[in-house]
């Protein structure tokens, strides 16, 4: 069926753009859980998407876009594999392949539970134990939302070939060694789910941390992808605590993502939050999935991160933020998975209860090296020597974190914050 | 899809085992293979003599070089292998895990390039 376009109306190349954003991951899961090959299956796919550009803005966009660029790909894979055989079909030939945009000629796709059942089959693979620890959330920014080897290596702030060499690496491995494309049976499950929750956590913690940077300009989809693989999880393991955990701890952060930059474009700390911004909806979802996960009695690392942040959402009922409370919790989140980033959460709730100094010798159990080089850290300690007066100590400090900052919105916080103890430095008698 | 599992493990361990342990240890090998056999999965399996018996070789500009030992010295030493035709890596990984060498040594799964 041809449609016209009336005025107003998405362009058939924005359409096209659209579902290749929308719906990249499901299409390439389906793809390529028949093949086994995630490479070959994202040539067929870029084929497909481009032939989209080149046909619906002339012949018009199909009723269902999906199952068209889906019929689209599996032919060609149809084509590429019995090239492969035999060698027979000349590039030219593959090209008259004309698909109708009649939906009647598109395959039909299947329920969406099914889309979702390919996308687990995809995550499993890309969390496999016999992948990589490294590449793992790599490869599933690549392969489930699209991103191209350059912006991933941005994120992990490596050269772009390397990042390229080592996806196609790994890519190669999946195929080669027979990774299957299935969800493990039960028995197997428990033990592969860490993995799994840890690569959809690095997905959200990459989103989360470049969420204010307009490069990445995808960040929002990250952690809206890990929420919504965080909820396929519950499906699969509604009985794992740490599952409920994580999608809890990803969807109070989430809930906040309108109210951490300002309408002007500033970076707003989460205690200076317009709290109207926060998604209630949200919130409330994730505080039944802690409630939930709590049932269980088994405290895990996801499950404190979520309480944490459970604390920070409970301000807009009480107006107050528990940091007694906070201090607690990433005491206890010190002991249960230690790390720089909850030492440095840790420096700054104590501060908030016990005073800036006792929060500096917090931040002073950090190793230094480590410090040195971790912005949080070298944030929180610049603003805490400016409270308690060592004004040029904490200048020298902010200076270092700044440096260290590549997120304009996130180095115009900083360049506020010391430009505050600047002033204070030149006004102090 | 055809998977090669080869066996590390520290050979001295075997030398220094009793008659028993050996008996022990050739039964429970034993077992295994009659298991891949059952499974029809089994294609062909060795077991190798300690590396001190090994002699390797390479053709260097045509010239024939000859020396008394293994390729490499590791700490653990391939001891042998077994070749298996299952689905996927899952599956060989399930078969890896109840052979006995994953108690006392690694084992290395490689696909077949012939498929």
């Amino acid at each position: 069926m041809q449609r016209s376009r009336t005025p107003g109306e998405v362009s058939a190349s924005a359409l096209a753009e659209r579902t290749a954003r929308v719906s990249y991951g499901r299409l390439l899961a389906l793809v390529a859980a028949r093949s086994g090959d995630i490479a070959g299956a994202e040539d067929v796919l870029a084929d497909a998407f481009h032939q989209a550009l080149e046909q619906w803005p002339s012949r018009g966009v199909p009723e269902n876009p999906e199952g068209w660029l889906l019929t689209v790909a599996r032919r060609r894979q149809i084509d590429v594999g019995r090239s492969a055989e035999h060698r027979l079909r000349s590039d030219a030939e593959i090209d008259l392949l004309q698909i109708p945009a009649d939906d009647g000629h598109a395959e039909a796709l299947p329920p969406s539970e099914g889309f979702a059942d390919e996308r687990m089959k995809l995550l499993f693979v890309c969390a496999h134990p016999a992948i990589d620890e490294t590449m793992r959330t790599p490869l599933m920014l690549q392969t489930l939302l699209g991103l191209d080897a350059e912006v991933i290596a941005r994120a992990y702030i490596i050269p772009a070939a390397t990042m390229a060499q080592r996806l196609v690496r790994v890519k190669r491995k999946i195929k080669s060694a027979g990774i299957p494309f299935v969800i493990p049976e039960p028995e197997a499950l428990t033990g592969r789910i860490e993995a799994v929750l840890e690569a959809v956590y690095g997905l959200f913690a990459i989103g989360w941390e470049a969420a204010p940077n307009s490069s990445l300009s995808d960040a929002h989809r990250l952690d809206e992808e890990a929420l919504y693989l965080a909820q396929l999880l519950i499906q699969l393991v509604p009985q794992l605590p740490e599952v409920r955990g994580l999608a809890a701890l990803i969807g109070f952060a989430h809930s906040r993502r309108e109210a951490r930059v300002s309408a002007d474009g500033r970076y707003v700390p989460i205690e200076e939050q317009d709290m109207t911004l926060w998604d209630q909806n949200l919130i409330g979802w994730s505080e039944w999935q802690l409630l939930e996960a709590r049932k269980s009695a088994v405290i895990g690392r996801f499950q404190l991160k979520a309480s944490i942040q459970s604390v920070h959402a409970a301000r807009a009922r009480s107006g107050i933020t528990d940091w007694p409370a906070l201090a607690l919790l990433y005491t206890g989140l010190m002991q249960l998975a230690p790390s720089v980033g909850a030492g440095v959460g840790r420096a700054i709730a104590i501060s908030h209860v016990q005073g800036p100094r006792a929060g500096l010798d917090c931040l002073a159990l950090i190793d230094s090296t480590v410090l040195a080089e971790f912005q949080p850290a070298l944030a929180a300690r610049a603003y805490l020597l400016g409270e308690v007066g060592q004004l040029s100590d904490a200048l020298v400090v902010y200076d270092r974190a700044i440096a260290l900052t590549s997120d304009p919105v996130m180095r115009a916080h900083l360049l506020t914050l010391r430009t505050r103890v600047q002033n204070q430095e030149t006004t102090r008698p | 899809m055809k998977y090669t599992l080869f066996l590390y493990s520290d050979e001295t361990a075997f030398g220094a085992m009793s008659q028993e342990q050996m008996q022990q240890a050739q039964s429970a090998y034993m077992a295994y293979t009659q298991a891949l056999q059952d499974a029809g999965v089994f294609v062909v399996t060795d077991w190798l003599q300690p590396t001190l018996t090994g002699t390797t070789m390479t053709l260097r500009d045509g010239k024939r070089r000859v020396q008394d030992g293994p390729y490499a010295t590791t700490k653990e030493q391939l001891g042998g292998y077994y070749v298996i035709d299952v689905q996927n890596l899952d599956a060989a990984l399930q078969w890896a895990e109840r052979c006995p060498a994953v108690h006392y040594g690694f084992i290395e799964i490689r696909p077949s390039a012939m498929g």
